[in-house]
């Protein structure tokens, strides 16, 4: 099963290593991974998408907890949480047809355009990942320049947060 | 030093927290990036430092003292191939919890990432294999960072610790102000010791509810210290209790309810005991593979209790039906105080045909082997060992039969004793790790068990043996053969023997003599006491003892890989007793 992990980390150098050996060393998956300094700079959050068996998620969540770096850990997937994730689509524009095509199936998926040249569109997009994914069989492959994805973040719903 | 900072340099702010932390052994080698350290040594005596003969060694010994003593071993390597060859060592104290510090010398801060000469990254290539490990790069904070790593190494689940220090950070101009920090604070670490009471409580009622019970401990028990609630526990209840390769010496080896160790080379009765039994205590080991066998066939009948300080640990190979995350030492405790208060409703018929079942099983004699062999049996020579030591050695051992022979036929019966690498399985292991326990315990006989294979993988510490008068007795079973290799490609590849020959070995009594200790070579078993004998009596001198014996020797009983606990493979002598005690109905 998929599960969302969100993790407090000591903000130094080699946390990120320690958190994306472990993963390696010990053959668990990993779908994407985000991190970024948070409001207080000694600590960065970080999602981790994973995937696994319960006792191979058990141990992930019990191995990430072991490691010194890891200051507090919540797997969000145990409750009610909001995932979303952003992408920048560079895509061909080309002609008048083209153009409002592009402009039409943006709107369509609340997409903004972003950066704009006589041939091609640059789109911003944000929302779960499997609607980044429609987006993009939506726009067609061939018309698609580049994709850049921030792999996904998590938070709970309601009063509940991962704070110190 | 209490409550006045002094001020003083990277390097001999390591020194004086070396001595306020109480260290009293450096397990070290010289070299460019630590030239700072090894000035500001060679200015005191209070920590005293032992020139080994190679990195792996130094990592070797101080594990060997740890594991002797219960307090970290500590370390000091350069940069570079220092580090690189420090990092066996280490895997070998990670994989058996051993509380470790490895201070590694890195290249000046200014060129870190440079490819500087001796540069590698030590942090980044350590990393898979120690608890946890800093590079320093504010001298402010050096004192604080080794704090942490004291702590880190010897508490929860101890381990070793790596601390990288750059060159510049030792500097001998820059001084700043040193204050032993007598407590460290770290919000992203905190060790819990204490089991829930409820879940112990638990236990303590499926325990006795139990028919057929059984006890399994590691190498926890000896690390937490908890020797004595253990045997308080076991005798309480007088339950059979089976031991790991770790755990040896926490129960007494020579007591009867201690019915061997169990796993791949465990005795008959201690495997089958594990496979029958319907409750299953284990505390302090962790299911490892070479214990289980195949797990979709371990333990059938049985509700799992599991005791641990590292929750990961707890349902990783093998689910616990009653995980108990805390202190072996704090849950048997608590245990005890239970079973003291509550009225013991064991059901005593049960466990009276219980044991009979194990004695049935024991009077197999698993571990039998041929005493009227003109050849030295291996096991013999443990067992003289054994009687001429009164049994009260220090034993390190290498990898491999030798390995085997020396945790089958030395009962250990206290905790500590037995030193030998379990996890990792690293030959080259024993000979510095007694190093280590004779610097730690002068007085005591220390003795290295190994073969022709593993001693030459660390001989080079026989100049350091020398050097620093740790005589120590090393009792090589040379049988020509990487043995239990040999023994694989006999029982798994047709006797198809490949590269396990050891030929155009050294003369070792003539290499232990170049090395300036005591050679005494043994081939025939009438010798074998004697030369034993003569071994220990030399109490000052490191003495050799390569002794010839039986080549094609194997370890029994043997799980096979993909095999349960009742699927040994048994020796030929088992096989002929098993028959002759017919109409047991016992399967093997």
């Amino acid at each position: 099963m998929r599960h969302i992990v969100s993790l407090l980390v000591e903000n130094e150098a080699g946390a990120l290593s320690r958190i994306s050996g472990l993963f390696s060393a010990r053959g668990y998956n990993i779908e994407s991974l985000t991190v970024a300094e948070t409001e207080d700079s000694t600590l960065s959050r970080m999602t981790i998408i994973t995937s696994g068996s319960d006792r191979i998620i058990e141990q992930i969540n019990k191995q990430l907890n072991k490691l010194v770096d890891v200051v507090k850990l919540q797997d969000m997937t145990e409750g009610n949480f909001i995932e979303r994730e952003m992408m920048f689509v560079k895509v061909k524009a080309e002609g008048e047809s083209q153009r409002a095509e592009v402009k039409r199936l943006s709107d369509i998926f609340r997409a903004r355009i972003i950066d704009v040249t006589d041939t091609t569109f640059c789109i911003e997009l944000t929302g779960s990942g499997e609607k980044l994914d429609a987006y993009i069989r939506a726009m067609h492959e061939n018309n698609i320049v580049e994709v850049v994805r921030s792999g996904s973040m998590g938070i709970l719903r309601g009063e509940k947060a991962l704070t110190l | 030093m209490s409550g006045v900072s002094v001020e003083l340099s990277g390097s001999e702010i390591i020194i004086q927290f070396l001595k306020d932390e109480g260290v009293k052994h450096l397990f070290g080698y010289p070299g460019g990036a630590v030239l700072h350290i090894y000035d500001a040594l060679q200015k005191q005596d209070d920590v005293m430092h032992v020139l080994v003969r190679h990195e792996q060694g130094a990592t070797h010994a101080a594990d060997g003292y740890a594991r002797a003593t219960g307090k970290p071993g500590v370390c000091l390597v350069t940069s570079g191939p220092g580090a690189t060859n420090a990092v066996t060592g280490i895997a070998t104290a990670y994989m058996d919890s051993i509380p470790m510090v490895v201070l590694t010398g890195q290249v000046p801060s200014h060129v870190i990432g440079c490819d500087a000469f001796q540069e590698v990254d030590a942090v980044g290539i350590s990393r898979p294999c120690v608890k946890h490990n800093f590079l320093v790069k504010d001298l402010n904070k050096l004192a604080e960072t080794l704090k942490k790593a004291f702590y880190v190494a010897t508490s929860g689940r101890p381990g070793p610790v790596v601390v990288d220090i750059p060159k510049d950070i030792t500097a001998p101009h820059i001084k700043v102000p040193y204050l032993y920090p007598e407590k460290i604070n770290m919000r992203s670490y905190n060790p819990n010791f204490k089991g829930h009471p409820r879940q112990i409580k638990r236990a303590v009622g499926l325990l006795l509810s139990a028919k057929r019970p059984m006890i399994y401990t590691g190498g926890g028990i000896i690390l937490d210290d908890a020797s004595a609630e253990l045997r308080q526990f076991v005798r309480k209840l007088g339950f059979p209790i089976t031991q790991t390769l770790m755990g040896l010496g926490a129960f007494p080896g020579t007591d009867p309810q201690f019915i061997g160790m169990l796993g791949m080379h465990g005795t008959y009765e201690a495997n089958l005991a594990m496979h029958e039994c319907d409750v299953l205590i284990c505390i302090g080991a962790r299911f490892d593979d070479r214990i289980t066998g195949v797990t979709s066939k371990f333990c059938p009948y049985a509700q799992i209790i599991h005791v641990d300080i590292d929750p990961a640990s707890i349902s990783k190979t093998i689910n616990a039906d009653v995980p108990i995350v805390g202190g072996a030492r704090q849950v048997l405790a608590e245990m005890n105080k239970i079973l003291d208060n509550t009225e013991l409703s064991i059901d005593q018929t049960a466990l009276e045909a219980w044991w009979q079942r194990i004695k049935s099983w024991q009077e197999e004699e698993s571990f039998a082997y041929d005493r009227n062999s003109d050849l030295i049996q291996p096991q013999a020579v443990v067992e003289e060992l054994y009687q001429v030591t009164n049994g009260e050695a220090y034993i390190t051992s290498d990898v491999g039969q030798h390995q085997m022979f020396a945790a089958q036929f030395y009962p250990f019966d206290e905790p500590r004793r037995w030193i030998n690498s379990g996890g990792l399985g690293t030959m080259g292991f024993g000979l510095p790790a007694a190093m280590g326990v004779k610097l730690a315990f002068p007085d005591k006989d220390v003795a290295c068990i190994t073969g022709e294979g593993s001693i030459q993988m660390c001989i080079q510490e026989l100049a350091t043996c020398l050097q620093y008068d740790t005589a120590v007795k090393i009792i090589n079973l040379n049988n020509r053969y990487l043995g239990m290799v040999r023994q694989w490609q006999e029982f798994f590849y047709e006797k198809r023997y490949s590269h396990v020959n050891m030929d155009s070995l050294p003369d070792f009594v003539k290499l232990a003599e170049a090395y300036g200790h005591v050679g005494i070579r043994v081939d025939k078993p009438a010798d074998l006491h004697d030369a034993m004998k003569e071994a220990f009596k030399l109490k000052s001198r490191t003495v050799f003892l390569d002794i010839i014996t039986d080549r094609e020797a194997n370890v029994y009983p043997m799980i096979s890989a993909g095999k349960a606990h009742n699927e040994m493979d048994i020796s030929p002598l088992q096989q002929q007793k098993q028959a002759s005690l017919k109409g047991r109905g016992e399967k093997v």
